[in-house]
């Protein structure tokens, strides 16, 4: 059963079209990788699937048609956007910003036990929690980025280039986290330029360019696909 | 200047700032959430003194029609706009937000008047009449450009003061009035009088102030708002609505000014247009606090409240000319000290 369904999504800039007639489409508890060179629309797509920006085409979410739901709404049903530049309230505290993830919680009695376990999986943010957000560094923005995404119980998470400008060694550790987010039941739509390492984690793969889907398959497949490889892996 | 005279100056300063305190944060909280420069704060000061004044007569006051018609054509505006959307289902909650519950309000007040309340009652009526009016016209006027630049939202926001200064003089006529006086006890303080009516306004504007920061800090609305003023993006993806936040922040603003008229109104006589005055030399006030921090819009309002006093102690005449000349010197200021930009608060 799938729990996101975009069918045949074209989205325009004034005349200009960035994402031409995509369909893509996650199973629930799945992780589905978008790859692709900078500009080929992947960024958009996802704006265009929380509700940022308004699309043709139909995007269903558990079978029901998004099209009439504003962003908020969509949140409200269990989407939740982990965007490129992480939007993060920077004068904020880290604890604030966590609670805030839980905005849309009906149970309210949930906040502090989610906040637990936010805390359990990154335990930086909770030594920094009464920082501020804006003093944070790359790698522990991410991290509260995530924690406050999480924060919101969400069904379906959209991550859009999670590993963007951190180390190495710490975009190993949200890779390894996002892998754990899938045996917590959640489906992530993964949008990434380091396509080696999106591809490693994700179940399946389509690949993004001017806008277009070119190429799709298991990622399994897709991480041993020679024009792949030359194009976007860097070689074997 | 003997220092008996700059003592009383002083104190005088310091309660006319506090007044401008209530309604310069009012408009801070309103710009941050919404960008909207909300000039008619003044005015929605000076209907809030003009409400409880025919409040304080036994008649009914104009705030009643006004807020009757204003609820009617929000909500016209609201449904005629779901109904375009077709999100039919949003229509009875619309009506509720934008009818029902100002129109109860209207009846409640308007039931109590032949009872003749006491007057912490009708304090009450008023700033629970005047509540309304700010977000009904944010409906009305701001929501269906709320995407326009801050230069745009301002100009219309000068007009919207215009339009509400006829309308003051429609529902409320041109008598000028005083209320009755809050408290008629005075103090004595180091051979200085000090009235009540200036403790009064001293003490609400330290506990608005002080309990709006409290709200902020220790509510997850207050930190809603924050977050929605801070990066509205970021709080419309975690299912905060900006529109709704802008709501909450009209509704706390106008008790801020209103709470502002009724402590200004038993010490001058307030006409349907005087509001203008006021909220302008507030916007001065909130300008030295950047129109972003709050401790420095209080000390801004403060300082313009003392300014005046002063000023209007040496040349009467030039006390204004005084107070919006300061206005050319702290913005030169800011735009040579304040190098924060947009670009550099994205990673």
């Amino acid at each position: 059963m799938s729990i996101l369904s975009v069918q045949n999504v074209s989205v325009s800039y004034d005349k200009v079209e960035a994402v031409r007639d995509v369909s893509l489409s996650i199973d629930e508890g799945r992780i589905v990788t978008v790859i692709g060179p900078n500009g080929a629309g992947k960024t958009t797509l996802m704006l265009a699937i929380i509700g940022l920006l308004r699309s043709k085409g139909n995007i269903y979410y558990h079978g029901e048609s998004l099209s009439r739901f504003d962003v908020e709404d969509r949140v409200g049903r269990g989407l939740c956007l982990v965007p490129e530049r992480r939007e993060l309230f920077h004068d904020m505290s880290v604890f604030d910003n966590l609670l805030l993830g839980g905005y849309g919680l009906r149970d309210r009695s949930r906040l502090k036990s989610n906040m637990e376990k936010v805390f359990d999986r990154f335990p930086r943010l909770r030594e920094r929690s009464k920082q501020l957000a804006g003093t944070l560094s790359g790698g522990e923005r991410q991290m509260l980025a995530l924690g406050r995404a999480l924060m919101s119980d969400p069904k379906l998470l959209l991550l859009d280039e999670p590993s963007l400008g951190l180390a190495p060694l710490i975009v190993r550790e949200i890779f390894k986290t996002i892998a754990s987010l899938r045996e917590a039941g959640v489906s992530i739509l993964l949008v990434e330029q380091n396509a080696r390492a999106a591809l490693e984690t994700a179940d399946y793969g389509y690949v993004l360019e001017t806008g277009e889907i070119v190429q799709s398959g298991p990622a399994a497949d897709l991480i041993r696909d020679d024009k792949l490889i030359e194009t976007y892996l860097g070689g074997r | 200047m003997t220092s008996d005279i700059a003592a009383i100056l002083g104190i005088d300063g310091i309660a006319t700032g506090a007044i401008y305190i209530l309604v310069a944060i009012g408009t801070v909280l309103i710009f941050t959430v919404t960008r909207v420069i909300f000039i008619p704060f003044g005015d929605i000061a000076a209907f809030t003194a003009l409400t409880l004044a025919a409040l304080d007569m036994g008649q009914v006051p104009g705030t009643i029609g006004l807020v009757a018609v204003l609820a009617c054509i929000a909500a016209t505006m609201e449904v005629f706009g779901l109904v375009r959307r077709q999100e039919f289902r949003k229509i009875p909650i619309a009506l509720l937000y934008y009818l029902v519950l100002p129109l109860l309000i209207v009846l409640a007040v308007w039931a109590l008047i032949p009872l003749a309340p006491p007057l912490p009652v009708r304090i009450a009526m008023a700033l629970i009449l005047i509540m309304p009016i700010s977000p009904l016209l944010d409906r009305i006027v701001f929501r269906p450009v709320a995407d326009g630049s801050v230069l745009l939202l301002l100009i219309i926001s000068v007009a919207l003061h215009f339009a509400l200064v006829g309308l003051g003089l429609l529902f409320f006529g041109p008598e000028g009035v005083r209320t009755e006086p809050l408290t008629s006890m005075s103090i004595d303080i180091g051979g200085i009088m000090i009235s009540g009516q200036n403790i009064l306004i001293l003490v609400a504007a330290i506990a608005f102030s002080g309990g709006l920061l409290l709200f902020f800090d220790f509510t997850l609305i207050g930190k809603a708002l924050r977050a929605t003023a801070i990066n509205r993006t970021g709080a419309r993806l975690m299912g905060i609505r900006p529109t709704r936040a802008g709501t909450v922040a009209y509704l706390l603003g106008s008790l801020m000014a209103g709470v502002s008229g009724v402590l200004i109104a038993p010490v001058n006589t307030i006409f349907y247009d005087s509001g203008f005055l006021l909220g302008l030399k507030a916007f001065v006030g909130a300008i030295i606090g950047g129109l972003a921090s709050y401790p420095g819009t209080a000390l801004g309002a403060l300082f313009v409240g003392v300014l005046e006093s002063f000023a209007s102690f040496y040349n009467s005449a030039f006390k204004d000319v005084i107070v919006f000349s300061l206005l050319i010197p702290i913005l030169l200021w800011r735009s040579f000290t304040v190098i924060h930009s947009e670009e550099e608060s994205e990673e």
